[in-house]
């Protein structure tokens, strides 16, 4: 053991974690595509083949240590790669969101001051050089996909291949200078710089070092005995941190496999072909499975649809507790093996979840439905907490220990403590270098003793030690009467309804709550197909008197539920309205996460909210929307205003 | 961008288009095409040629005999009176399949695709014209047949791909959306390689964002693969952005030849599309 001890000495970048894997497990393979309608597979050697070569392209290209690589592009290999290459040479690797319009990269790309950028095809290119001008440091690009772009000036553009087969080919000259770089790899260096999306202003760039992923990695790699056996299907964008512990951080430290689907159109197939092992989605992409698994149930023949009614009711008795391995009748037991083989079985087989040993899910709360259908199932779907600056992990969930309502007991290695305002602080290895040329929200955010704050208001649920969120901090306000607000904690239970997509709750500082519903298309659509009833638009869907009233009726349940908890029970919502358009991160009102940008919806939609509390029954609005390619157009509606019914509060609470 | 194509030089009979693409010589020339119904002529005395590598658009009102045109082209119709040249040969009447077999595809109208088939054997099926094997050799699939089944799947699978319709690969045709049974249909006719292609009214009943697909497509296909392509099209403003000449026609006869301005001035064309007051 002591030489394996030795080894994880020098394990202090991701090129010597990959060096380790070429040794160790250099036959088994590292990564897979789809293309061409088949997986392409590359193993361990040949990946660093392939970094080897890129890496040398790079040094001829005049790459310096220090220098910002920006990365955009989907889940591919290649964009794999070109973060190792980049590290290889001492450059930092910047991934970015492909979705992003021109002037977001610009922001990003002029305030790292990247002098390269690998992207992925046209679309990308024509970004940048829609920018280029704006940005005095940036030099060459580099594209994957040649498609239409034989014509552009090759210049300062080059195609990801060539710049392999000439480094390649440079090999002899070239290739000193790469071990002498390789060598100078240090713990403390920058492994990758993220921007965080950024709820508020313009983003952050978080820098990350080796120690922080590699040590992140480690711990969380151990927490739930992942092994170089693990599948994992890389979907998430690449500028998530996520995506970079789990596809780069956590796939070397292991050795495991990353698979990249064909396009994100073909996610789930694809994710039913590999049967990942080891699985991370947003609770949206469960709420969307789930929802869609139903409306096809609601399709089924009436021996099907009892069939599975009858065996999801016993799934939903005992599927958790044979789960955590409680104790359970064997009738129980033998019930469910029998609905194993006719619908659990064939169910997570269709989802592409048959293989999960590890899953989580994070980001948002998720509702305690949805969560306990998958874990019926036999899922191990778990929760964790955690953040961009802390390498990801703050709390999980370990195995046994899940519940929908919280996000589990602190990662190892990190440290937890509630403040005396409520917000939740953490140390640990995984806590972030700096914001990169932004000293003041550095400080700001980290202390000296290196406890950073999370923005987030949460409590320790006394007896099992799981550490519950209920909003961001700052969300977390006063009503008029000096009543709790806590608005996501109002929108979460909104959202947990299949109709609603998106809610803004406001009420902080004013004498009763409203808020804004999004209708979610999909199944409103299909609702309204079920009940004949006819619409031609989104906005014409979102207005009709039905769909009110079906909304009111989840207003008023939630309201029920919100009462019974006393200390936010000032958070039912008396008045609110559908939104005639879905919010959306092209124009603001999201971020890229699809996180609701407060601030800016408030600002933006003054006059509703306006409307909201002077009583008045309808509201004519204007709005501005931006379309895909940029463009900007408006809409224009008249909103229906309605009252929901409250449950009255005690008058104990109010008075505190 | 396009400072590479200096170099380039106008081959005969060609020319340099406005976005700097060369255009070659003549790769089809139609003269003097008359096609009869019985009494009823569809097309009188028309002349036009369709030269390498460029986009030439048929446009015309209802009944102008837009159709029929593109039906003599491919072969379906043969014309009473006129020659049809291709690549510098006099055409002898040949049938569709013959016509096919020479590098001419085509998409329809009315989508014809087999709609309980896949996305996948539907293009398949462009490639037919490429395969060689006979029916006992692919029936036990062995030697040359089971060879070429992966050699024509492998093109197949790069025409998904730049279609972008990996999606929907597996999925039976009669299911999609009628913009993506479009894009299926150009996927088969882009299958059997051609040299010239053939589109009957390719946007047809679209939308705004399906239209900009396709147009991408079109041009790409053009970019990429350098096929000629011919299309009859009745959205002008698509026609005027997508072509690089027009041909424009009327009951049966051709009122305009030109590029789109050329084409957008000319006062017999507006009284074709405006309507004049006939004596």
């Amino acid at each position: 053991m002591t030489d394996s001890k030795a080894q994880s000495d020098a394990l202090t970048s991701i090129p010597a974690l990959l060096a380790r894997n070429v040794t160790h497990f250099g036959a088994r393979t590292a990564y897979r595509e789809k293309e061409f309608g088949i997986w392409q597979s590359w193993t361990w050697a040949e990946a660093a083949k392939e970094i080897e070569d890129l890496a040398l392209g790079l040094l001829g290209l005049g790459i310096r240590a220090g220098d910002f690589v920006a990365i955009i592009g989907r889940n591919r290999p290649h964009f794999y790669w070109t973060m190792v290459a980049a590290q290889s040479v001492g450059a930092v690797p910047v991934p970015m969101y492909q979705d992003a319009n021109a002037e977001e990269m610009a922001y990003v790309l002029g305030h790292c001051g990247a002098r390269f950028a690998v992207v992925d095809d046209q679309e990308q290119v024509d970004k940048i050089l829609e920018v280029q001008d704006q940005l005095p440091d940036f030099e060459h690009m580099i594209y994957v996909d040649p498609r239409g772009l034989r014509k552009y000036d090759h210049g300062r553009l080059h195609q990801f291949s060539h710049i392999q087969k000439m480094g390649s080919a440079a090999y002899d000259e070239l290739n000193p200078e790469l071990e002498r770089r390789l060598a100078q790899l240090g713990y403390d260096d920058i492994c990758v710089m993220l921007y965080t999306s950024g709820t508020t202003g313009k983003p952050k760039g978080v820098v990350l070092s080796n120690r922080n992923v590699i040590e992140s990695s480690r711990n969380s790699a151990a927490f739930d005995n992942l092994t170089e056996n693990e599948e994992i299907l890389a979907y998430l964008p690449m500028a998530w941190v996520g995506d970079f512990i789990f596809s780069i951080g956590q796939a070397y430290w292991c050795g495991f496999c990353v698979n990249c689907p064909e396009s994100p159109e073909t996610m789930p197939s694809d994710l039913r072909e590999i049967g990942p092992t080891y699985y991370f989605a947003p609770p949206r992409f469960f709420e969307t499975q789930l929802t869609s698994v139903m409306i096809r149930m609601e399709d089924a023949g009436r021996f099907k649809k009892w069939l599975f009614d009858h065996y999801m009711k016993v799934a939903r008795k005992v599927g958790a507790a044979i789960l955590d391995g409680r104790p359970v009748p064997l009738g129980k037991r033998l019930s469910y093996a029998l609905g194993d083989i006719f619908i659990y079985g064939p169910l997570k087989n269709v989802l592409g979840l048959s293989r999960i040993r590890v899953g989580y899910t994070a980001g948002e709360a998720i509702g305690p439905e949805i969560f306990e259908f998958y874990r019926s199932l036999g899922i191990n779907l778990k929760q964790l907490y955690g953040q961009t600056e802390a390498t990801v992990f703050i709390t999980q969930q370990p195995d046994g220990g899940v519940r929908a309502d919280t996000v589990g007991i602190p990662s190892p290695g990190v440290e937890v403590e509630i403040r005396d305002n409520g917000e939740v602080y953490y140390r640990s290895p995984g806590v972030f270098v700096e914001y990169y040329r932004n000293p003041e929200s550095t400080a700001s955010t980290k202390d000296a003793e290196g406890w950073v704050a999370t923005g987030d208001a949460g409590f320790f649920e006394e007896g099992t030690g799981h550490l519950r969120i209920i909003d961001r901090a700052k969300d977390v306000g006063k009503m008029a009467d000096g009543r709790l607000f806590a608005p996501k904690y109002v929108e979460n239970k909104l959202k947990f309804y299949p109709n609603i997509l998106e809610a803004v709750v406001f009420g902080a500082g004013r004498d009763f709550c409203t808020a804004f519903i999004n209708i979610d298309l999909n199944a409103v659509g299909n609702w309204a197909e079920r009940n004949n009833i006819a619409y031609a638009s989104y906005q014409e869907l979102a207005a009709h008197p039905r769909v009110y009233e079906m909304i009111q009726n989840h207003v008023e349940e939630v309201n029920r539920s919100v009462a019974q908890d006393e200390m936010l029970s000032g958070c039912q919502i008396h008045r609110f309205l559908i939104l005639h358009k879905e919010l959306d991160a092209d124009d603001g009102e999201l971020t890229r996460t699809r996180k609701v940008r407060r601030r800016i919806i408030e600002e933006k939609y003054a006059d509703l909210i306006a409307a909201l509390y002077d009583g008045s029954k309808e509201i004519f609005t204007e709005t501005e929307v931006t379309y895909e390619d940029g463009r900007k157009g408006t809409i224009s509606a008249t909103l229906e205003i309605r009252d929901a019914r409250v449950e009255p509060t005690s008058a104990k609470v109010a008075a505190q | 961008m396009s400072s590479l194509t200096h170099k380039e030089e106008v081959p005969e009979g060609g020319y340099r288009t406005p976005d700097g693409r060369i255009i070659g010589g003549v790769l089809m020339d139609l003269k003097d095409i008359t096609l009869r119904f019985g009494g009823v002529t569809a097309i009188s005395n028309i002349s036009f040629d369709i030269r390498q590598g460029e986009i030439r658009a048929i446009i015309g009102p209802n009944g102008a005999g837009k159709s029929s045109m593109l039906n003599v082209i491919s072969g379906f119709y043969v014309p009473q009176e006129g020659e049809i040249w291709f690549r510098g040969r006099k055409r002898p009447p040949l049938k569709p399949y013959q016509v096919a077999r020479q590098g001419v595809a085509r998409t329809f109208q009315n989508i014809a695709l087999f709609k309980g088939m896949t996305t996948l054997d539907n293009i398949m099926t462009g490639r037919v014209t490429r395969m060689k094997s006979n029916m006992l050799e692919q029936a036990i699939w062995w030697g040359r047949a089971e060879r070429e089944e992966v050699e024509n799947r492998e093109v197949v699978e790069r025409i998904i791909d730049f279609l972008e319709i990996q999606a929907i690969r597996k999925t039976p045709v009669g299911r999609l959306p009628y913009g993506l049974q479009k894009r299926v249909e150009l996927g088969r006719a882009l299958a059997a390689e051609p040299d010239l292609l053939l589109l009957d009214e390719p946007m047809a009943g679209m939308n705004v964002e399906e239209k900009e697909d396709m147009s991408r497509f079109i041009l790409d296909v053009n970019d990429e693969f350098g096929t000629t392509i011919a299309l009859i099209e009745h959205d002008m403003g698509v026609v005027m952005d997508l072509s690089d000449r027009v041909v424009v026609m009327d009951y049966g006869r051709k009122i305009g030849d030109g590029t789109p301005d050329e084409v957008r001035n000319d006062q017999a064309v507006i009284d074709a599309y405006l309507g004049v007051v006939h004596e």
